[in-house]
């Protein structure tokens, strides 16, 4: 009997041998498994300290934070300096440079907007409060006054009437039926009456800042602005193609494979210039249609369409069994897509989906070509600067890391919502 | 070939839209019941026109939209500025999206014409230069026989660079290289002695890309014509007399010595063509339909011309870009003002 044996035949627990675990029993198994491993691991090791050395010593070690101008930077290390100087206008661009904490606040009231949107406790009626409180916030605070139509209110009306009607029929009470039949009724008879004339052209007029049109926007405003709207917008939009697509009705159906075909079959510079160049000619001279806004709502073709196809993929693979089912039950066509086949289709597609908005990201730099000046474009300018010309590495240095921050956290989104909206179907 | 194609369809669809009539007054009564001038310029250019750390618009082409602000409004800073690309440039002006395009726009009888503008002036004589180390001795383009030269293919640079060698019997290596980045790295890495392309590029790349700038000079001959101005559309002969003599100020101005530090003093002066000019004489501005003291504001606010070339080009930023074809007559150069008178 050794010392080894424990009152009731329990052995000791001996540790590992010192080689076999930790640090140096991981690097042992993984990294020096044999010669050639071993060699390999030293090289790489070697080539990235070099790397990374060389990089550190440029980046931080010679680099110039304090210089006043671009000359006294020449020669040394990385110009951080020149971050300095710049850093405003490659965040805000041309707004009004004593006003700049409007676009910041709008920026972070548009983060705020996103980031509780992307909670799955908030994908409810609660999702229409957040977007149109926090959209309100950034455009008061972009433009500074807004002029809200009545015929705005009344079209609201009107979509929200309707949306009810269709999407709670036979669900709803009585009451909640007829609330949304007024709210319609409303709506509808309001806005004839508003076309005809009868009702005056009166808005509600919003106006704590002093104004500053599109043209002065720039830098990340623009660039989260055309981003968000653009695919806020497209999303729907792209989800009516895709289910027009498959509708039986050849006029609908030609139209969405029309369109989607169409606007897939060029890039979407082409249809930036379009929307820049040619559109102004056809209208009549003197009418003009904010360059801004003409810039979005090519992302927004231009969007929908791609997302279309992501979404037909979605709709393809649910088995015909789910649209029988929703029939048997007695859905209406909006219940039967809204509650039944597009929450199971979507949930399909959304690596692919979140892929897309993580491009539309980045292809809305694109607008720099019509000259709208958004987050990348207001970088370039500071190389214009030629006080600080000849720095093009720390500027897109830093454009790439802030560019990166947003599509980063989007793609851990993307992650989160796989988990979270596949917990029914996981093992 | 996307580029030539979208100009023919502008144009095209520019002639079946400007037939409309030239009054006068039509662009400018808009302007000013708008409040203020909208000019378009360009997304960027060192010197010309670029947004400098707040946000502001600077350089020679923006003082001109300043000045033409200053001769409606009296205030230089009444104007907003539009950036266009090069491809949107010219359908801005004839949509009425900018009054007035100051673009580093090259003077043509083609835009001038069939595209509908009127070009009222040149406020920057550019042309194609060589720029070499300081270290060859080179004084003169004239020396540079049997040059490596740094060039980009096949645009009009190319061509002229062969057609000046093969005139002044010289010949010379091209070095040919496609984007504009690996030409300027190739010169200051020392693989061509020459680097060509427009003067005003070249002192740019100078101020910008070289490791001391001080070690390169551009050299005086300019090979080729550039001539850049402010455009305006067809409409308004008034706006366009407005725009044209509002530069021609700047450069009178200078040739009479009246400066934005001195100007005040030179409201006492006792010559009757400063009086004239300055609007001591009363006339000139009522003339131009804007107010007599039209240049009082434009020099006061915007300066002339030597103070905006020196301030925003020349000697006075880094760009350094010699007076050359762009000083005045008086001096050897190429900038000429008809009286005002």
């Amino acid at each position: 009997m050794s010392d080894d044996a424990l009152p009731g035949g329990e052995r000791r627990q001996l540790a590992p041998p010192v080689d076999e675990s930790g640090a140096l029993g991981w690097m042992r198994k993984n990294q020096f498994s044999s010669w050639g491993n071993g060699i390999t691991t030293v090289v790489l090791i070697v080539a990235v300290v070099w790397i990374l050395s060389g990089f550190l010593d440029w980046a931080v070690f010679t680099a110039n934070f304090t210089a006043s101008v671009g000359s006294e930077c020449r020669g040394g290390g990385a110009c951080w300096a020149l971050i300095r100087e710049k850093y405003r206008y490659i965040f805000f661009g041309s707004f009004p440079y004593e006003q700049h904490w409007r676009p910041l606040f709008a920026v972070i009231a548009m983060l705020t907007m996103l980031v509780t949107s992307a909670d799955r406790r908030m994908w409810n009626w609660r999702l229409l409060v957040i977007w149109g409180l926090g959209s309100f916030v950034t455009f008061l605070l972009m433009f500074g006054q807004i002029h809200i139509p009545l015929s705005l209110f009344l079209t609201i009306a009107l979509v929200l009437g309707g949306i009810g009607m269709n999407l709670r029929k036979a669900i709803a009470e009585p009451a909640e039926m007829n609330a949304y039949r007024a709210l319609a009724a409303i709506g509808l008879v309001g806005l004839v009456l508003r076309i005809t004339g009868i009702l005056p052209a009166w808005s509600l007029a919003i106006a704590p800042f002093s104004y500053v049109e599109t043209s002065l926007w720039g830098g990340i405003p623009v660039t989260i602005i055309l981003a968000t709207y653009g695919l806020a917008f497209a999303f729907p939009y792209g989800v009516l193609l895709a289910l027009g697509r498959r509708s039986n009705l050849p006029l609908i159906k030609g139209l969405c494979v029309g369109f989607i075909e169409l606007i897939r079959g060029v890039p979407l510079i082409s249809l930036l210039i379009m929307a820049s160049v040619m559109l102004p000619l056809f209208l009549p001279s003197g009418t003009t249609i904010d360059k801004f806004l003409r810039a979005q709502v090519a992302v927004i073709l231009f969007a929908g369409a791609y997302i279309a196809e992501v979404i037909r993929g979605g709709l393809q693979s649910l088995p015909k069994g789910q649209f029988e089912a929703a029939d048997a039950m007695g859905l209406n066509y909006p219940q039967k897509t809204l509650l039944i086949i597009l929450p199971q289709a979507i949930r399909v597609v959304i690596p692919p989906l979140i892929n897309t908005f993580i491009g539309f990201f980045k292809d809305t730099s694109l607008v720099l070509i019509i000259g709208i000046f958004d987050f990348l474009n207001t970088a370039n300018q500071a190389l214009v600067d030629p006080n600080w010309a000849g720095f093009p590495g720390e500027v897109y240095l830093f454009a790439a890391f802030v560019y990166f921050i947003f599509c980063f956290s989007m793609s851990r989104y993307s992650k989160y919502l796989e988990v979270e909206l596949n917990k029914g179907t996981r093992r | 070939m996307l580029n030539k194609f979208l100009a023919a369809g502008i144009a095209a669809a520019t002639i079946a839209g400007v037939a409309t009539a030239a009054y006068a007054g039509k662009e400018l009564d808009a302007i000013k019941a708008r409040g203020s001038l909208i000019c378009g310029v360009s997304t960027g250019v060192a010197g010309f026109a670029a947004a400098d750390s707040q946000g502001k618009w600077t350089g020679i082409d923006v003082d001109v939209c300043r000045a033409v602000a200053a001769a409606i409004f009296g205030d230089a800073d009444k104007v907003k500025f539009v950036p266009t690309t090069a491809q949107q440039r010219f359908t801005a002006l004839q949509s009425g999206e900018v009054d007035l395009l100051v673009r580093t726009t090259t003077y043509t009888l083609t835009r001038d014409t069939a595209l509908g503008f009127d070009f009222t002036g040149i406020n920057y004589y550019d042309g194609q230069g060589f720029m070499v180390n300081k270290k060859l001795g080179v004084k003169s383009a004239k020396e540079l026989n049997g040059a490596t030269v740094c060039v980009q293919p096949g645009t009009t640079t190319e061509l002229n660079l062969a057609d000046y060698f093969r005139a002044n019997k010289m010949t010379f290596k091209p070095v040919v290289i496609e984007k504009i980045e690996e030409v300027r790295a190739a010169f200051f890495a020392g693989r061509c002695d020459v680097f060509t392309t427009d003067a005003s590029g070249l002192y740019a790349t100078r101020a910008a890309n070289a490791p001391n700038p001080d070690d390169y000079i551009i050299l005086p001959e300019i090979i080729s014509k550039e001539p850049l101005g402010p455009v305006v559309r067809h409409g308004d002969n008034q706006f366009a007399d407005i725009v044209r003599w509002a530069l021609f100020a700047m450069i009178e101005a200078e040739e009479y010595g009246i400066t934005s530090k001195n100007i005040d003093e030179m409201m006492k002066s006792d010559n009757p063509t400063i009086k004239r000019i300055l609007g001591v004489t009363p006339g000139m501005g009522k003339a131009l339909g804007v107010d007599d003291k039209w240049v009082y504001n434009i020099i006061k606010q915007v300066g002339n011309y030597g103070e905006s070339f020196d301030r925003n080009v020349g000697m006075g930023s880094p760009l350094k870009i010699a007076r050359g074809q762009n000083a005045l007559w008086t001096q050897g150069g190429l900038q000429y003002a008809p009286p005002i008178r």
